[in-house]
Order: structure tokens, then C-alpha cells, then sequence
């Protein structure tokens, strides 16, 4: 007769680089059954809203995250935008979405290090996050900063890229495509990768739909869905593909996000091929008249939802933020279900959980 | 851009309406609230493929709701944020922090 135990996971240990508690209950070395446990970290920032206007807001929209922060700001800025009606000049939409791409880039390096460090693969860590430092001097370059970018403003962006940064950056991006795909050979066909990943943490596409997840990984698991395809920045004059997966598994879940780099990569090259000259901001003027706005985008841990209400001042009613991370917890603790205790670090590690942003 | 829709509804009829919303193939997208001048509105978001739905729901300073985490099991979360910022009294909820999904020092919910 097997023994059953509850185990505390987390808020600290090694592979989590933000504090989730889990309460894992184990029969023998098996989990089944794990209770989430949030909230080390609420900083409420949303009822800042309530002491910051709404341009004030946009740098606390920024901050909601560190590794996302652009595409908060964006989000949160495109849907006061919308309630304003203000339309931004095309050239500000492709900086957006070549400023998004690259955060999208980053995000992903960030996470392949860290699942690599999460099985012991040290070298695979360190290349990882030695290509994520070029892509961290492009942002530092372009924006100022290495992390918060602080360049979205409402109506538009704060800065410009010039031409000879745009195309030097398409050039620095070829060679690090060449350089991701002799990572990918390891961290797609290496037997050791293979082995923690592959048959690990299974969620079925009915799953991800009925749990609510969003994301890479939801899209490993089969369901083709990608907020960029509802048509913000400038993502409707760009051609890309909806990456998926039909296996469900963690090795999946690598699959999706390694692709997702190319991707962004493809679609960097695109914009900056069609990027139009002119201005990079629309003048806005006023108070954002009463009504409300529910933005959906695409970051790279997935959908996420900004939600603004306007009353007519400067001051807003609310803003609420629906993260990735907060949507993706109820399928996590149902992949944990039947996974073998060692594995859970990895699991965990697959929805790339930001547990900052969640918390908020 | 794709827009949502909003349907009001009335709190008593919620389950039935998120019951309907399951049976037509909709995911839960999210619920959030907002202070009224004399309780809350709830939003609760549906996602099918690209389209987003809210259901709205206006409920009392004191009123009791239903939860309806038995239907979509990711609610759970969203309820219990709810309940422990704002204070709205959500009966049922699958998985109940009581109040202490996160770990503020200062009292909650904020009124």
C-alpha cells in the first residue's frame, strides 16, 4: 500500500526565480494532487490607478513586469487609445510591433536558460542567456533601458528607430538565427534534454480549452490561438503563421517556444522592411471621455487581458490586468496530476510562470 | 481589431448563463470587478476561438452570488481574488481561500 504525504513546494527554490507555493500531495514519489498558493508578492497596482492619471499610469503599466513590461505598457496604452479614439500613426505601430518582437525574443532566451538550468544542463544555460544578452543590448540601444523600455506613451511612442539601427539590427538578429539553430540541435536533440522533457506533464487540447490556459502553453497542447491575429499594432500587415503542437508534452512546450524565436525573428525582418517613415505620435488631448475598454494581446507567455474603465477625468475608474501566468495556474496543477515528483521543478517551469505580474 | 460584446445580465441568472456558455464551446477568459455607487460589477469574459463575450453583472453592496467555479473550474482563482479585494460575497467557490489568496498586510478588502 502506497504512503500518502504532503510535500511543500516552493515560495523559495532553486528553479523559481519568483515565489508560488505549492502543496503537492504525494502518493509514494507520484503527485496527486497539488493546491496553489499565491500572494507573497501583491503590490496592488492596480488601485494605483486611483492616485496616478492616466498618462502617470502607463510607466506603472510598464512596471507590472520585468520581463514583459513593453507589451503591458502597450496594452494598457492601446486601450485608452481605443476609448479616446485616438488612432496612432503607422510608423508608431511598427515600432510596437518590432519592439514587442524583440521583447518576445528575450522572454524566450530567458525561459530556455532557465529550463536548462531547472535540469542541470549549465552550458545550454549559459549560451542561452549569452544570446539573450545581444538581444538585451539591441533594446538597451534603441530604448535606453535594458528591462523597462519606457517608450510607449498614449497616442504613440516616446522614441524612434533610425533606419541604420533598424537594418543593423536585422543583421545582428541573421547571426543570432544561425547561432539558435545550433542550440536548437541540442535543446531539441540532445538525449539528456530529451529525457526530462519528452512524455512529461501531458495536457490534452481539451485541457488547455476547458482550464483556460493561454499561450505556448496552450498551443503545444494543439489549439491554435494567438491574440496578434486580432489585429493590433501593425500585426495585420504582417505574415506569420499560428505555431503549434499537437503532443502536449513539456518537450512540446520547448518545441513551440524555440519556433516562436524564428519566428519573431521572421517577423522583425518584415516590419522593418515595411516600416514607413513619418511621425511616431498623435497628439492627445484631454481626459479620456466615460466608457471602457477590454485589450487583448499576445505576450510571450501569452494572452493577456487589459481591461480600462474611464469616467470622463483624468483619473480612471479601474484598471484590471488578466496575466498569462494567473491564467495558466489551473492547468498546471492538472498536468502535475500523476507526474513523478522529480519532475515537478520542470513543470512548473513550462507554463514560464511570472509570478510578479500575476500578483500584480 | 476584434471588439467583445456585452450582454447585462441578472445575478440570479448567472450559473444558468455560464452553464449555456460551457454547452456553446466558450472558455473562460476572465472576471474582474468594479466598485459601483452601490456594490459591484462583476465581468465575467468568454473566449471562443476570437471572440470575447462578457456577461455583466450588477450585484448589491450585500448581496450573495453563486460561484461558478463548478462549471468552469479555472473561476476558482478569479472568485477568490474577488472576495479578497473587493469583498463580494461569492458562495461556493470550489477551492475557498476565505479571504487570503494573497498575503496583504493591511486589512482587506478595500473599501
Amino acid at each position: 500500500m502506497s504512503t500518502r504525504s504532503v510535500v511543500p513546494f516552493g515560495p523559495q527554490h532553486p528553479v523559481l526565480p519568483e515565489p508560488i507555493h505549492l502543496d503537492l500531495v504525494l502518493e509514494d514519489e507520484k503527485v496527486v494532487e497539488a493546491v496553489p498558493s499565491i500572494g507573497f508578492i501583491h503590490r496592488g497596482l492596480e488601485k494605483l490607478v486611483e492616485k496616478k492619471d492616466f498618462n502617470e499610469y502607463t510607466y506603472v503599466a510598464e512596471r507590472i513586469c520585468g520581463i514583459c513590461s513593453y507589451m503591458h505598457g502597450m496594452a494598457y496604452c492601446e486601450a485608452v487609445e481605443h476609448i479616446m479614439n485616438v488612432e496612432i500613426p503607422e510608423r508608431a505601430k511598427y515600432l510596437r510591433t518590432i519592439w514587442c518582437e524583440m521583447s518576445r525574443i528575450h522572454s524566450h532566451l530567458l525561459w530556455l536558460g532557465l529550463l536548462a538550468d531547472a535540469f542541470g544542463f549549465e552550458s545550454l544555460f549559459y549560451q542561452s542567456w549569452r544570446m539573450r544578452e545581444k538581444m538585451l543590448d539591441m533594446i538597451e540601444a534603441s530604448t535606453g533601458g535594458r528591462v523597462i523600455f519606457s517608450v510607449n506613451k498614449i497616442g504613440g511612442q516616446l522614441k524612434d528607430m533610425p533606419k541604420d539601427m533598424l537594418n543593423d539590427f536585422v543583421k545582428q538578429i541573421d547571426g543570432m538565427e544561425v547561432e539558435l539553430r545550433e542550440l536548437t540541435k541540442t535543446f531539441l536533440g540532445d538525449y539528456a534534454v530529451e529525457s526530462r522533457l519528452r512524455n512529461v506533464g501531458f495536457l490534452t487540447a481539451q485541457q488547455a480549452h476547458d482550464l483556460g490556459s493561454v499561450g505556448p502553453f496552450m498551443r503545444a497542447s494543439g489549439i491554435a490561438l494567438d491574440m496578434r491575429k486580432t489585429g493590433y499594432a501593425a500585426y495585420p500587415n504582417i505574415d506569420f503563421e499560428i505555431i503549434t503542437s499537437t503532443v502536449g508534452d513539456s518537450y512540446a512546450r520547448t518545441d513551440v517556444r524555440i519556433r516562436e524565436i524564428f519566428q519573431s525573428m521572421d517577423i522583425i525582418r518584415q516590419a522593418v522592411a515595411k516600416i514607413p517613415d513619418g511621425e511616431i505620435a498623435t497628439p492627445v488631448k484631454g481626459f479620456p471621455q466615460a466608457g471602457e475598454y477590454f485589450m487583448r494581446v499576445e505576450q510571450p507567455r501569452g494572452e493577456a487581458v487589459y481591461y480600462v474603465k474611464a469616467n470622463g477625468t483624468k483619473f480612471l475608474d479601474r484598471v484590471r490586468v488578466r496575466t498569462p501566468t494567473f491564467a495558466n495556474i489551473p492547468a498546471l496543477l492538472e498536468t502535475l496530476k500523476g507526474c513523478q515528483f522529480a519532475d515537478v521543478p520542470i513543470l512548473v517551469l513550462t507554463i514560464d510562470p511570472c509570478i510578479s505580474c500575476t500578483e500584480r | 481589431m476584434i471588439e467583445g460584446e456585452n450582454i447585462k445580465i441578472e445575478s440570479g441568472d448567472l450559473v444558468s448563463k455560464a452553464l449555456q456558455m460551457k454547452t456553446d464551446g466558450y472558455r473562460l477568459v476572465q472576471i474582474s470587478s468594479v466598485r459601483t455607487q452601490t456594490g459591484y460589477e462583476l465581468a465575467y469574459s468568454f473566449g471562443k476561438e476570437y471572440d470575447l463575450v462578457n456577461l455583466r453583472v450588477e450585484v448589491e453592496e450585500d448581496a450573495e452570488i453563486m460561484s461558478i467555479s463548478h462549471i468552469f473550474e479555472p473561476a476558482f482563482l478569479y472568485e477568490n481574488e474577488i472576495v479578497d479585494l473587493f469583498g463580494v460575497k461569492i458562495n461556493l467557490i470550489s477551492v475557498d481561500f476565505k479571504g487570503k489568496l494573497y498575503r496583504i498586510s493591511t486589512e482587506t478588502p478595500f473599501k
